[in-house]
């Protein structure tokens, strides 16, 4: 009985599988593309990865994780955190294909870039 | 426990030293044009007194850093406090005081609030510049110009004379540019060339800022793009004093007739330079951070190149 009904199971998935798996495509289609989001995380005066190559399109989220406020500033002003405290974070989505350099607008000396692929 | 670190920089011990007290402030005496300084807390507070009743005085206090509660020091509201509370036991009065920036953390109104109300208790006119701490508002430093920046120019900088002293506040910590350290910019600069003009070379000049004149730590941004082109235009004066902060630590250097100090912060302590992985806020024992508070003595003596430095704990731990 169990293995007659284990094979009908089987047999009901072959034959819906193809439609299953149309509904599901369709379903991810209407939504918007979109990447996955990717994270620089900030620790001990820096920014990491230092560089990091996304997609455009990719949101990226900029993470404080020092005790000091830091900011995320766009070398041509493309992007402009207020001060980020301690786990505060600022997200941009890159939605243009370019490299962008950026630095923290209290410590200089702290500069990251962002490679955006098409 | 005395460290005369006499005609050279600070060592590694003294250093190590200094940087693991807080919630202090700086006494500048200024007699006949020669600034001394030395330590507010404790059984120190009479001699400062006297030191000051001789001759002109006025206090530095740096970085209190109004709003920080990380675990280096969860009140620096309260070590603030504290040291306004030294400054009111002092037996003669100071003429006046200056905050070397980051009297903020975050430049929120309240944290502004805050240390307007603690610091005006000592009831002394303050001559204030900024930290980059208290640029950080949503108007990129409208927030500190609103309160402090009356009779200032630019981005807040301004020159005033006292007790027969030229003093200069700079503002170093404005429009900083990527991959660069602190920055004076030209606009600075031209003003500075013209407020020193005409100004006989025997007038002591003290000069305040947020970060050192003095490139102390290029990687972490310890020093000032362009102060070169400031020291340039103070060279042929016979006295100058350079105050600063932003390291939290003390530092001292003598260039030719120029003296370079940093004060300790009224907050919490930072590594020095390279012995940790970052600037960021160094954490030391709670029960370390009073225990370790001391006497500092800077003096300057006209005619002599030589530069004293006196580090005297108050208490052995």
């Amino acid at each position: 009985m169990r293995n007659l009904t284990k094979r009908h199971r089987s047999r009901v998935w072959r034959r819906y599988r193809a439609l299953f798996i149309a509904a599901a495509l369709a379903a991810v289609s209407t939504l918007p593309v979109r990447a996955a989001d990717m994270e620089v995380t900030i620790d001990n005066f820096a920014f990491t990865p230092k560089e990091l190559t996304a997609k455009a399109g990719t949101t990226i989220v900029f993470r404080n994780r020092d005790d000091i406020p830091h900011s995320v500033v766009g070398s041509k002003g493309e992007f402009h955190s207020k001060a980020l405290d301690t786990d505060e974070s600022f997200s941009f989505t890159f939605a243009k294909a370019g490299s962008y350099a950026y630095s923290c607008g209290l410590h200089p000396r702290m500069q990251g870039r962002i490679v955006v692929t098409p | 426990m005395s460290n005369d670190n006499t005609n050279k920089g600070i060592d590694r011990r003294g250093a190590l030293e200094c940087m693991l007290w807080a919630g202090t402030g700086v006494l500048w005496t200024l007699n006949g044009g020669v600034p001394k300084s030395s330590q507010l807390l404790g059984i120190e507070t009479a001699q400062a007194a006297e030191k000051a009743a001789a001759g002109f005085s006025f206090l530095q206090i740096s970085d209190s850093h109004v709003g920080f509660n990380k675990p280096a020091n969860p009140d620096a509201l309260g070590t603030l406090k504290e040291a306004i509370g030294k400054v009111n036991g002092l037996l003669a009065k100071p003429a006046f005081m200056i905050h070397t920036g980051d009297i903020t953390h975050l430049s929120k109104p309240g944290q502004f609030d805050d240390a307007e109300k603690v610091i005006g208790e000592a009831k002394l006119d303050v001559h204030y510049v900024p930290g980059e701490h208290d640029l950080i508002d949503e108007n990129n430093g409208k927030a500190y110009l609103d309160r402090f920046g009356k009779n200032t120019k630019g981005s807040g900088w301004y020159s005033f004379d006292a007790g027969g002293a030229h003093f200069i506040g700079l503002v170093n910590v404005a429009n900083l540019k990527a991959g660069g350290m602190g920055s004076l910019g030209d606009e600075q600069l031209a003003w500075l060339a013209d407020d020193l003009k005409g100004k006989p070379t025997s007038t002591p000049v003290v000069v305040f800022a947020h970060i050192p004149l003095w490139t102390i730590s290029a990687d972490w941004g310890w020093g000032t793009e362009d102060s070169a082109r400031a020291l340039a235009l103070l060279k042929r004066f016979g006295s100058v004093t350079v105050l600063n902060g932003h390291i939290h630590q003390l530092m001292q250097k003598v260039e030719g007739n120029v003296t370079f100090h940093t004060a300790m912060s009224t907050a919490f302590p930072q590594p020095a330079p390279g012995t940790a992985a970052s600037p960021g806020p160094m954490l030391v024992p709670a029960e370390k951070l009073r225990t370790l508070l001391g006497l500092t003595s800077v003096e300057v003596r006209r005619g002599k190149r030589a530069l004293a430095i006196t580090d005297s704990p108050l208490a052995v731990s």
